[in-house]
């Protein structure tokens, strides 16, 4: 029987897992956190059981079905609160380091597994454009108020502007209107021109992704009936406060994203949620040697496989298609990682269902993809790096200096990317403030910071190399 | 206060009756409900800031997910602690720590 480790138990993975597990094989489903669901169908924890946790969500049901079925099936194992922290490659194949227990915590278990095949669903995680103001307390990613909305209910602040670029905006702010904040405003970057050109183009083709249109329909009514406004061509340029964010400056951009001089206002807020897009989580793709297309995402044929024999990819890390997207492309590379049939009935509606919401991701780059005229609202004092607190000023002068445009060897001097997120959250910027275009940023051979104890613990538990492989999993 | 939690009798999700924690953090109490992060405890009870960097700025919670490494705290002792990851226990000693030692 074929072993499958699935990666990632967002809508991808979870689709992927059953897909993989009806198919035939023995599956290993995997997720970092305590629960199922990923960032789509992130939910209030088991010991806060909600009556209606639906309200928050679309497709709950199909989650309530996902889980189920996985949680009851003979040949899956699901362990959540698994970390993979590493990806080594074999010979023929590959071996996942992960660590079993809370998150940062000392002593967790140490466990490998070497699967016939992995399914990758690693998802994406949202990406903020730095701006003066961005580091004060308030300001956050879009995806944290998601997350704390849906997670716990928590709303970030009272009086929130949310501000970047695309659809991902809308429910945000739907989210935090259900939890009683008010949205001062929803400012996009991308201008009508390029929201038309990216979601009136070819509109029948739409109609395909009707679950998607009705969804986002949905969170512009909650909008208007809060009468939220909804501004076009606008972006967050500053924010302001003592100690914590308590205004933002707005400012209206050209169609290349460089904010125009004199359009600039003051909003008073106390919180800002700011995104301009996601990335996707690479290092496990990377590890495992998955070509990249230039955009980084992985690249993927017909059946969601990789470049490296053996590993398949679906979700986010794919290409930014949203729920429906992960939840087709997952069925196919579970299908496929499995050894089933991807022309099999079942299999074909996947397929199809995979090729329709495909072309959702281009409109989003096409009405949302940043523009770069953005550079124009920073400022010599701007933080580029969170972690190290480098400016924007500093990488300038590195550079002046160094006369050198590679990003390695500007994070060197001007630690620029090299704190505890390991460029996380500043490497796609150094590399378009410097024209390099290179993916190496997201190499990295820890996927997590993991402790020295830990590390210790994993050496003296480590298999030898010839051990024969229960369930293709060894502690 | 800025950030909040919506009480559950207003929580259209209508979860189960909160069974409440407390948290100390940095000497004072702090509380919450089972279920919720570190972080999702202090921002619901306002608190927006609990980590000092290097040069002596405030953060707090910047990307909710576990990338962004701005959260950390000292939980029981344990330094590098991301808190919106990091589930709440009854007790926890939560410290405010300046700077990371996480290998990385
Ligand atoms: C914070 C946040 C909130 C979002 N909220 C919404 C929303 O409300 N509506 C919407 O339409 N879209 C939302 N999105 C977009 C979202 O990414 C997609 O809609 C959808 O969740 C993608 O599904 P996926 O299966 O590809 O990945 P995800 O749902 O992101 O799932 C990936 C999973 O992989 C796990 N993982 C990653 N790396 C590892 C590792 N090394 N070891 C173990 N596990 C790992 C993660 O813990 C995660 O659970 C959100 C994105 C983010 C970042
Ligand atoms: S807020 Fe980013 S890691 Fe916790």
């Amino acid at each position: 029987m074929r072993n499958v480790v699935v990666v990632g138990a967002g809508p991808a993975g979870l689709a992927a897992a059953r897909a993989a597990a009806v198919a035939g094989a023995q599956v290993t489903l995997l997720d970092a956190a305590d629960g199922l669901g990923g960032q789509y169908w992130r939910h209030l924890p088991a010991d806060r059981p909600a009556a209606r946790e639906g309200v928050l969500h679309h497709r709950w049901a199909t989650f309530g079905g996902l889980s189920d079925v996985l949680r009851a099936h003979p040949a899956v194992t699901v362990l959540p609160s698994a970390q993979v922290w590493s990806l080594e490659r074999l010979d023929g194949g590959v071996r996942l380091n992960v660590l079993l227990g809370e998150p940062d915590g000392a002593g967790r278990s140490a466990r490998t597994f070497e699967p016939d095949a992995l399914v990758l669903a690693t998802g994406a995680h949202d990406r903020t454009l730095p701006f003066p103001g961005w580091q004060l307390p308030g300001v956050c990613s879009a995806g944290a108020a998601q997350a704390l909305a849906k997670g716990e209910w928590v709303a970030v602040g009272r009086r929130v502007v949310v501000a970047g670029a695309g659809p991902f905006l809308l429910p945000v702010a739907a989210s935090l209107l259900r939890t009683g904040a008010t949205v001062v405003g929803v400012h996009e970057a991308g201008r009508v021109g390029a929201l038309a050109r990216g979601w009136l183009s070819r509109p029948w083709e739409l109609a395909g992704a009707a679950g998607k249109a009705g969804e986002l329909a949905g969170y512009v009514r909650d909008l208007v009936r809060h009468s939220v406004p909804w501004r076009p061509g606008e972006a967050v340029v500053a924010a302001h406060g003592d100690g914590q964010v308590e205004a933002v400056t707005v400012a209206r951009l050209d169609e290349r994203w460089a904010p125009v001089a004199g359009t600039e206002r003051v909003v008073e807020a106390d919180a800002a949620c700011v995104s301009h897009g996601f990335t996707p989580r690479l290092e496990l793709a990377i590890a495992a040697g998955c070509a990249l297309a230039p955009s980084r995402f992985v690249v993927v044929d017909d059946s969601q496989a990789t470049s490296v024999p053996g590993v398949w990819a679906a979700g986010e890390l794919t290409g930014i298609g949203g729920a429906d997207a992960a939840l087709a492309e997952g069925a196919v590379a579970g299908t496929a990682a499995a050894g089933g049939d991807t022309g099999a009935a079942a299999a074909r509606r996947a397929v199809r269902a995979r090729d329709r919401a495909r072309g959702f991701a281009a409109r989003i780059e096409a009405a949302h993809g940043v523009g770069g005229g953005w550079t124009g609202w920073l400022r010599d004092d701007t933080v580029v790096c969170r972690c190290e607190e480098t400016t924007y000023g500093r990488v300038r002068e590195v550079v002046e200096l160094t006369g050198s445009h590679e990003t390695r060897s500007v994070k060197l001097t001007s630690r620029a990317g090299l704190g505890p997120c390991q460029a996380r959250m500043c490497g796609r910027t150094l590399q378009e403030l410097l024209g390099d275009p290179t993916p190496s940023v997201d190499r990295r051979p820890l996927v997590v910071p993991v402790r020295l104890g830990d590390l210790a613990a994993l050496r003296s538990a480590a298999p030898t190399p010839a051990a024969p492989r229960p369930g293709g999993d060894r502690t | 206060m800025t950030s909040y939690r919506l009480p559950a009798e207003l929580d259209p999700a209508r979860p189960a009756a909160d069974s409440p924690l407390t948290i100390r953090v940095d000497g004072e109490p702090v509380t919450g409900a089972a279920g919720q992060t570190i972080a999702g405890v202090l921002l619901g009870a306002g608190r927006r800031q609990w980590r000092t960097t290097a040069d002596g700025a405030p953060r707090g919670v910047f990307c909710g997910i576990g990338v962004c490494f701005d959260c950390l705290v000292e939980v029981n002792g344990l330094r590098d602690v991301r808190a919106c990851l990091r589930r709440a226990q009854d007790g926890d000693v939560v410290a405010r720590q300046g700077g990371s030692e996480a290998t990385a």
